[in-house]
């Protein structure tokens, strides 16, 4: 039992799946570019779904398959959200042994709210701070296994690249100590991705620093399918901001905050409600955002003419609000200065989330063998659309698959990574530390942080909730002028010691490919599916696109192909809010 | 044309471990909604000081720039906090900015807060469950214990109680008061507390608890509010009534 596995990326995904595969017996290998407890699913804030049925509802898992299938526009490949719906109340009652402050109810059980896109009381929740309490509990557990010997830490390391032998296996990665600048190689029997999203691409989101899609690109670069990169979550509900776009969970809604602004005659206008009677302010982020930036853009009926309609949470109990969405009041009173328990909240849609990342098949490998991915950075749980609260759980659940199914694919080797050729290895440094040293000789006069802030903006403006051909073009044609611009940079910091402008240097390359395979994505696209929206194509149209989109990378820039989606389980109906959805089968 | 307003920053920096600090001076041009980090992100796009002359971009640590992650820990104005609550609009300029140097400095703003997760495995601050597979619900809570232990499980190991702290140096082996409320938290849980005896061996062995001298300096400088005197002084009690059982039982 020496089997050796590398996680890159510390959040929910990583950490779940060191838990486990330390568990199963490996020796376990974890590389961040953070302190894991200050990964970025500290940011989710409303819950967990899992149907446990405590409210007397008649929820059931397969209640909860359905709306998911419904809810992400049935892009989803079905066994595995299946799969993952049917384990959610037993990972949500691991998480509560562990220690998670989840709300109670007066019996002393969870709690459960309402989230987007169901009629039950499913989500599981501690305060508004849901995703930082799962994820301290996780980084407890494997703090307890570091303590034990069985799990090692790489903190403040960044990711390069998987190293690939010559039979296109995985042997490792190469990876570089951001405190002191210096490149390494390490071998691994396999390596599990749980990298998470690529908002910091759209310049200002909900998204944490690091979400750069760095990691992920660079394994596109090297060979892996990148799937759905064009189906990009845009949030409703976030307060703007000068650094980011700060969210304001969808369970402000779930607890029965209403979105609202003036109406033409100046009276307040609950629009969600009147659009959507069915599920009101609790329709899928999707169909929220494109209602607020209907009434706000093409309208012109946001609160005092500017982009920001309303959420209200102002007529609730200000003691309940405390109790359930403390973090996000405390977070809306220290940005804004103003009290959501006394005034309503301003809000806009923000880009949140990626459903598309790295290819994977059922095992959660993908198409590079040895390569595994969990969490944000693979496409499989959410289809065109992710419902609230399923983030949390397909990070956890991807992990705690992923650690178990790479450890299997390790015990049916035939060679272990020890009998590699170690010049595989001293190869993929070099070429790294060549790539690092390049960039100190940059002498042009770009800015990188310049770069990418117009990348940023022609994404938000372009690819995001509406989306027109035309634009998507002209997108691609401006990242391939910001890749020529990016030749004539400067290097701004010359220090080894860390130093952080050249390895944002680096990872600017990554964010552009990236950004071609989402934009690139879209075009090619013509329907409208979830979050991916086009007003000259504004159906869907399962005969030609019911189907992933898989990024190949090339020197031309990204080859899309396209693959049938697994719908053997519910088989595809219109998805509409305004009315209740109907059952999609029974088990 | 109307003057353009700007904003002073004056920035502690320092190019390596070993080096010697000195300050710069920036001015940045004000824009509404503005912290402290998005003042540094203007002047990575524009790295000039307020000689004008070219420098390198300040090197600081942050991440979620929301408040739940406490990467970005550093002194302004006087005060150990998080940059990214400093809102521009309510300091006072020019705003000072120092790393909180509690901690070794290893360039600029950056910090080496490694003692922090090592305190945290020396107190075992983890609920020691069997293991992941699937064991059933977890055991009852009142709504009351449920509240209390989110209070206490809000701390993002953020380190600025340790640079609060006048009795947290480089030269004292205190964990310091935020290890004293997560072990509050572990003791508190009705698995935990299986195990709060060990806990309780760690905070009284070198740099525990009789490290702290109720400066309650902790207390008011959480950025996130957790009652740590509090913590405290349930875990002073504990210690006793723990002590006093292993001296009954010697």
């Amino acid at each position: 039992m020496n089997e050796k596995i590398i996680i890159v990326g510390g959040g929910l995904a990583g950490l779940a799946a060191a838990m486990k595969a330390s568990e199963t017996g490996a020796r376990v290998q974890i590389f961040s570019i953070v302190p894991v407890k200050r990964s970025h699913s500290v940011c989710a804030q409303g819950g967990i779904n899992g149907a446990v049925n405590t409210k007397g509802e008649g929820d059931s898992p397969w209640e909860h398959f359905d709306d998911s299938i419904y809810g992400g526009d049935f892009l989803a490949n079905q066994p595995p959200v299946k799969a993952m719906c049917d384990a959610a109340p037993g990972i949500i009652y691991m998480m509560d042994r562990m220690g998670v402050p989840f709300n109670r109810t007066p019996e002393g059980l969870l709690d459960f709210r309402r989230f987007g896109g169901t009629k039950h009381h499913r989500t599981a929740f501690a305060g508004a701070t849901t995703g930082q309490q799962l994820l301290y509990a996780l980084d407890e557990q494997v703090r307890r296994y570091e303590a034990e010997g069985r799990v090692e830490k790489f903190e403040h390391w960044e990711f390069l690249s998987a190293i690939i032998d010559d039979e296109g296996v995985c042997r490792g990665i190469t990876a570089q100590d951001l405190r002191t600048g210096e490149i390494q190689s390490f071998a691994a029997d396999a390596v599990i991705m749980a990298t998470g999203g690529p908002g910091i691409i759209f310049g200002k989101s909900t998204n944490s620093v690091i979400n750069t899609g760095t990691a992920a690109s660079a394994l596109y670069q090297q060979g892996a399918y990148y799937a759905n990169g064009e189906f990009i979550q845009v949030h409703p509900t976030a307060i703007p901001g000068d650094d980011k776009l700060r969210l304001m969970s969808e369970s402000a809604r779930g607890e029965g905050g209403r979105v609202w602004t003036y109406d033409k005659d100046g009276k307040p206008w609950y629009f969600l409600e009147e659009m959507y009677p069915a599920y009101g302010n609790l329709v899928p982020r999707d169909i929220a955002t494109r209602a607020i930036f209907k009434v706000c853009v093409d309208d012109k009926l946001g609160v005092g003419g500017e982009n920001v309609v309303f959420l209200d949470l102002s007529h609730k109990d200000p003691h309940e609000l405390d109790v359930k969405l403390g973090g996000i009041i405390e977070i809306y009173e220290k940005f804004m200065g103003e009290d959501p328990r006394k005034v309503p909240m301003k809000i806009f849609p923000a880009v949140h989330y990626s459903m598309g990342g790295l290819w994977v098949d059922y095992n959660q490998m993908t198409n590079i063998p040895g390569l595994f991915a969990a969490g944000e950075c693979e496409y499989q749980y959410h289809g065109a659309n992710r419902l609230g609260a399923n983030s949390l759980l397909s990070a956890i659940y991807g992990g705690l698959v992923t650690g178990p199914k790479a450890l299997e694919y390790v015990r049916g080797l035939k060679k272990s990574s020890d009998d590699i050729s170690s010049t595989v290895f001293e190869a993929a440094q070099k070429e790294q530390a060549d790539k690092y040293d390049a960039l100190f000789k940059m002498n042009g006069t770009e800015n990188p942080y310049q770069i990418h802030k117009e990348l940023g903006e022609w994404m938000t403006d372009n690819v995001t909730v509406v989306r027109y051909n035309d634009k998507l073009q002209k997108t691609d044609e401006k990242i391939q002028e910001l890749m020529a611009r990016y030749q004539n940079l400067n290097m701004v910091d010359t220090l080894r010691n860390n130093n952080q402008a050249a390895p944002f240097t680096r990872q600017l390359w990554n964010m552009l490919e990236l950004a071609r395979v989402i934009t690139l994505g879209a075009l090619n696209r013509n329907e409208s599916r979830g979050a991916h929206y086009k007003p000259e194509f504004p159906d869907r149209d399962d005969e030609n696109f019911l189907k992933t989109t898989k990024a190949k990378w090339s020197e031309n820039g990204p080859v899309l192909e396209y693959e049938d989606v697994d719908t053997s389980l519910i088989k595809p109906r219109p998805r509409r809010y305004d009315v209740a959805k109907e059952g999609g089968g029974s088990k | 044309m109307s003057e353009q307003k700007t904003i002073r920053l004056v920035v502690t920096r320092q190019d390596g471990p070993n080096e010697n600090p000195y300050k710069e001076e920036f001015v940045v041009p004000y824009r509404k909604n503005m912290n402290v980090i998005s003042a540094f992100m203007e002047i990575q796009r524009n790295p000039v000081n307020a000689e004008g002359k070219k420098t390198t971009p300040i090197n600081w640590e942050s991440n979620c720039l929301e408040e739940v992650c406490g990467a970005c820990s550093m002194i302004i104005n006087g005060r150990p906090r998080q940059s990214c609550t400093a809102l521009i609009d309510n300091l006072e300029q020019p705003i000072r900015i120092e790393p909180m140097n509690t901690f070794p400095v290893l360039r600029d703003l950056i910090i080496d807060r490694g003692r922090m997760f090592d305190a945290l495995k020396k107190v075992k601050a983890w609920i020691p469950i069997d293991g992941s597979h699937d064991l059933g619900p977890g055991p009852r809570q009142s709504e009351e214990e449920q509240q209390w232990r989110y209070e206490l499980s809000k701390c993002m190991t953020c380190g600025v109680c340790m640079e609060a702290c006048p009795n947290v140096s480089g030269k004292s082996s205190f964990v310091g008061p935020f290890a004293v409320g997560q072990v509050a938290l572990m003791n508190s849980h009705p698995t935990g507390v299986m195990r709060a005896q060990e806990r309780m061996e760690a905070l009284i062995s070198d740099g525990g608890l009789q490290e702290c001298g109720n400066s309650q300096n902790c207390v008011r400088a959480c950025p996130k509010g957790i009652p740590l005197t509090k913590a405290i002084g349930t875990m002073n009690r504990a210690a006793t009534k723990h002590m006093f059982k292993k001296w009954l039982n010697f």
